[in-house]
């Protein structure tokens, strides 16, 4: 058919394609839009620490008041300063053997030793150069002026009393040092101090021209589709078309995500553009202004939305993907995105209340278990409602609504998957092999997050730093890098386009772990199949999220009791037999006996037109 | 030397190997000259549409055959010698063999149209047919399907899906009419031409017209009709491929003849799944080309081979199918005309395509089948009903307990009531109330038979 009232279609979703590579464009074009320059102000503001700016400046010198257009120069030069400086701490702050000689060299012009020559030696710009020279004045102060004495005893003792002073340096540069994350956050500061702010300048510009026109460009190649033909599944397509199947398109959408996550876990000094192109807005949510996270949390939201908005139009005829999705992108807008910032702006400690332990792995963390606990009413609601959740709420809905009424239908990373993840589906790796290693990984990860926590907690209630030899704190700093960051964040959503849309809720996530078991031993849910109407298609495991080889129980008439099993719906959808069903417990099929053989008075029978002229 | 072969890896064959192996330690060994392992043929339309690549279509990953041993072998039988109990492979290698199974499936209907063999012109039936379409459609703008029956109706959906324009031909004045009654049929009619298939009812093939290339260019219809078209689907049924076993000493008629339990007139030999003719005392043998079939006659042949000689049965009727987005179930007996003594109740929702027909002995109101379009229903359930021989009024008061639509669908059945009670103003039924809340505390399923 393909008529004429279809002829808009084609025209609005390519433009909206434009429109959305565009404003892609622009979203990262800006990232490229600044100079650099560094100024005292910019210093001041980047770096609070007198102590830390001090120390730091003479270092910067040579970037001060220089305009630098390559943002990567400028960074890498700072990053480069701030990492010459510890690498080089003890050295600086040791007096050398060259320092005495050129000391020595001074001593034989004059011919005698005197304090006056080491600021000549030793400079007067770097802290270490006040330092040395108190230091070594200190020492050797006896031995100044003309005394006759020879210059090589002058030169054993400048030695001897050096080596005596260098012996103890540790104990100077460890109050001089500057640690990583403190180098992160100014890093970060200066970068965004020293930049020419043409995007801060700009927001309204460059939001309309990025996120907006993105957000409308494929709103117009989503919607549309609602119109090209009846409802129903419609996988046509996804595995020749190279954005779905793995292929090049799939890469690199995956070579961006593991760049964006890299830039945020630990680079953001690179997207301090993002970061203004938002700052308006979180000002206005939470009085404050946003961070580097407050860009991921708005484009996390807009994505589900948006893809949300995609799932509404795809499963247009089933009520259950509109229901869960519906309450996906509820609790991302408000319990994510919306409730956190406000409590920020109440002064209260902010969270997102749908998160829980262990997937929130540092709630059990000192600092967060003081903050909760120091800030009155807000901080103990919190504290409780956390510990609820997983205590609590997670046996009980999970004995009646299996896995699911969490993993999609409340959860943040399982709303990105079932919304901006559902197009890469098909793509999670359905092999025995694949089983054998997510069973391994994902109780690791829940075995590693549990001693994580038990040592955590040790340590905030024994005051002992640790534990069977190992340092907690390590623990929870390894656990955040390996899991939280790189885990959760670069692997789990990076690699969608090649692995699936659930890589970090299949291998990963020790709350799906717990989850799972409740689910696998203690839960009603379970998907049924029909009798034997089973054909092995293919399409209920091709489609599923979590690698669950579905048909593999299906054709054998088998119930499908899996830890795994987020409860997603779609093998039931794409079944073309109808032969799956997500249910809530056992359904008797029993028939009374006592009332089956009660016949009704027939008295004629409508024809269908008859029938069609009554119903309307 | 106890060695089984099984001639044939599609759903019937791999069946009997499967069950066999759960039951004995001999030797088993399957060949076919399709794909060197099994796959699903139902999901060859999904492969063409890009909704899986085949790899998905094996139901069984690729180390499962050697786990379970049995052996794989891609040839093709070209011989089969009963008498010295060996097979002739196209290679010349020769297999003997214990027990032979014969699971040799379909060919494609022909009916000696002129063209029908030109390039442009197929079916679809195994997996060379798929490659054949792929190629086959590759500068296709227009296709005509010929035969009205569920292949036809996969290859318009197919051939949709790339943009080609689908003409149908139906030999009868109505879709699938040997198998649905009217309404059902106008109901898969109207639902595909939605998608955009054009019918042609009492329309039949006369003619494939060759062009300067020597492929299809345009049909002509028994009427004289010519219709332009690069491609020509024949989906006018399957039969029996029997081609080499015609030519060994095992009886065939329209297709390899088997007793109830599967077997030959040769000992040691069977057939099973869409060649087997099964004879039948009164009336016409049964040729089942159905996957359901394949798979119950695979199992009960299996038990026969393992030792214990099982008759096939197959129990209370199903089936199931799927048409564009609208998916069909059926229990029991529906015929597609009227018969003696069988009533119809029938609902349809007034836009959507939806439907359920159940039928019931007038006389004693015992309902014997039911057809539903685009609402699920529990077969097992259904299976009860059934074969408890449970009347109208128990089946219509409890047709909540048979839903299987997904949560939180729109449920029809006060909709069923109400138009039920609209025809029958003297009988007022009332749903019976689903006990959700006790259905929830209920410990494990129990099964009524």
């Amino acid at each position: 058919m393909q008529n004429n009232q279809m002829a808009w279609i084609s025209p609005v979703r390519k433009s909206g394609l434009s429109m959305f590579f565009i404003g892609f464009l622009v979203f990262v074009g800006m990232l490229f839009v600044n100079n650099f320059t560094l100024t005292d102000n910019a210093l001041k503001n980047a770096i609070g620490n007198d102590t830390h700016r001090q120390l730091i400046q003479p270092h910067l010198s040579e970037l001060m008041d220089k305009t630098v257009s390559n943002k990567v120069t400028f960074i890498e030069s700072v990053r480069s300063t701030f990492s010459e400086y510890d690498e080089t701490l003890n050295d600086r702050y040791t007096i050398s053997s060259t320092e005495i000689d050129a000391i020595m060299a001074e001593v034989k012009g004059i011919g005698h030793y005197n304090l006056e020559i080491l600021p000549t030696v030793f400079g007067s710009v770097y802290d270490e150069s006040a330092y040395k020279t108190k230091k070594l004045s200190d020492y050797t102060g006896w031995l100044a002026g003309p005394q006759g004495k020879p210059l090589s005893e002058i030169e054993q003792v400048l030695r001897e009393k050096s080596a005596e002073i260098n012996a103890n340096v540790t104990d100077v540069t460890n109050g001089k040092r500057i640690y990583a994350y403190e180098t992160g956050q100014y890093i970060y500061g200066l970068t965004k101090n020293a930049s020419s702010g043409v995007v801060a300048q700009h927001t309204g510009m460059f939001f309309v021209l990025s996120v907006l026109l993105g957000t409308l460009g494929a709103l117009m190649y989503i919607i549309p589709d609602k119109y090209t033909g009846p409802a129903g599944i419609k996988n046509n397509n996804v595995f020749t078309n190279s954005a779905t199947n793995g292929g090049l398109v799939g890469i690199l959408v995956t070579v961006f995500l593991v760049a964006v996550y890299i830039a945020l876990y630990f680079f953001p000094e690179y997207i301090i553009e993002w970061v203004s192109l938002v700052d308006p807005m979180f000002k206005a949510l939470n009085g404050s202004g946003a961070g580097s996270w407050s860009i991921y949390g708005f484009i996390y939201t807009l994505a589900i939305v948006v893809m949300g908005v995609r799932m509404f139009i795809k499963y247009r005829h089933s009520k259950y993907h509109i229901a869960r999705t519906s309450s996906i992108i509820f609790f991302q807008s408000c319990f994510a995105f919306l409730i956190p910032e406000i409590l920020i702006k109440l002064n209260q400690p902010s969270t997102d209340l749908k998160n829980m332990w262990p997937l929130d792995y540092d709630f059990f963390d000192a600092w967060n278990l003081d903050s909760l606990t120091s800030s009155g009413g807000v901080g103990m609601f919190i504290l409780v409602w956390g510990i609820t959740l997983f205590v609590v709420a997670v046996p009980l809905f999970t004995y009646f609504f299996g896995k699911r009424w969490y993993c999609s239908w409340v959860c943040g990373c399982g709303g990105l998957a079932e919304t901006a993840g559902d197009p890469y589906r098909q793509l999670s790796d359905k092999s025995m092999k694949a089983w054998r290693i997510e069973r391994v990984v994902i109780h690791g990860v829940l075995v590693f997050a549990v001693i994580m926590t038990g040592a955590a907690l040790y340590t905030y209630f024994t005051g002992v730093k640790t534990l069977a030899g190992i340092d907690t704190y390590t623990l929870r700093s390894a656990y955040g890098f390996y899991i939280g960051a790189l885990f959760s964040g670069v692997v789990g959503t990076g690699f969608y386009p090649k692995m699936g849309n659930r890589v970090w809720c299949r291998f990963g996530c020790p709350l799906a772990a717990y989850i799972g078991f409740i689910q696998r031993f203690k839960s009603r849910f379970r998907i049924t199949t029909n009798g034997a109407q089973c054909i092995s298609c293919g399409n209920c495991s091709t489609y599923c999220e979590m690698g669950i080889d579905v048909r593999s129980y299906a054709q054998r008439g088998a119930d499908i009791v899996r830890s795994s099993c987020v409860g997603c719906g779609v093998c039931s959808s794409v079944c073309p037999r109808g032969v799956l069903k997500l249910e809530n417990g056992a359904v008797e099929a029993v028939v009374d006996q006592s009332k089956k053989d009660d016949t009704v008075q027939i008295v004629q029978v409508m024809t269908p037109e008859e029938q069609k002229a009554w119903v309307n | 030397m106890s060695r089984l072969v099984i001639i044939g890896n599609g759903v019937a064959g791999v069946t009997v190997a499967r069950h066999v192996r759960k039951r004995s330690d001999r030797e088993i060994l399957i060949i076919s000259s399709e794909t060197e392992h099994h796959f699903s043929r139902t999901a060859l339309m999904y492969i063409f549409m890009g909704h899986m690549k085949f790899e998905h279509t094996k139901p069984y990953e690729d180390y499962f055959w050697q786990k379970n041993r049995i052996d794989l072998k891609q040839g093709f039988v070209c011989a089969i010698d009963t008498d010295a109990k060996h097979l002739t492979l196209a290679s010349g290698e020769q297999i003997e063999y214990a027990d032979l199974v014969l699971a040799t499936g379909s060919q494609s209907n022909k009916f000696g149209w002129i063209g029908q063999d030109l390039p442009g012109v197929q079916g679809l039936f195994n997996y060379q047919d798929l490659l054949l379409m792929e190629e086959n459609c590759q500068s296709t703008k227009r296709a005509v399907l010929v035969g009205g029956g569920l292949i036809g109706i996969e290859m318009a959906e197919m051939l949709l899906s790339r943009g080609i324009d689908v003409t149908f031909l139906v030999k009868e004045e109505r879709f699938w009419g040997n198998i649905l009654p009217k309404e059902e049929s106008v109901l898969v009619q109207k639902h595909g031409e939605q998608h955009g298939v054009k019918f042609l009812f009492n329309t039949e093939l006369h003619e494939v017209v060759a062009g300067d290339d020597g492929r299809a260019k345009s049909i002509i219809t028994k009427e004289g009709d010519e219709i332009p078209c690069e491609f020509v689907g024949l989906s006018a049924g399957v039969h029996p491929n029997i081609d080499i076993v015609s030519q060994s000493k095992v009886a065939v008629g329209r297709g390899i003849l088997v007793n109830d339990y599967l077997e030959t007139n040769i000992p040691n030999v069977y057939a099973v799944g869409d060649c087997a003719e099964i004879h039948v005392e009164e009336g016409r043998n049964r040729i089942e080309p159905l996957w359901y079939t394949g798979k119950m006659q695979g199992e009960a042949l299996a038990k026969t081979i393992a030792g214990e000689r099982t008759k096939y049965e197959r129990g209370i009727w199903f089936n199931s199918a799927k048409f564009f987005d609208v998916e069909y179930q059926t229990y029991g007996f529906v015929g597609n005309e009227p018969v003696d003594n069988i009533s119809s109740f029938y609902w349809q929702h007034p836009e959507k395509e939806l439907c359920i027909r159940i039928n019931y002995q007038t006389d004693t109101q015992v309902v014997t089948g039911i057809n539903t379009f685009g609402i699920r229903m529990r077969h097992e359930v259904w299976e009860n009903w059934l074969a408890n021989s449970c009347k109208l009024k128990y089946v219509l008061q409890h047709l909540k307990d048979a839903n299987f639509d997904p949560e939180f669908f729109r449920r029809y059945e006060q909709d069923v009531i109400n138009t039920f009670n609209a025809q029958n103003p003297n009988s007022q039924l009332s749903l019976s109330p689903l006990h959700w809340l006790t259905k929830r505390f209920t410990k494990e399923q129990t099964h009524a038979k």
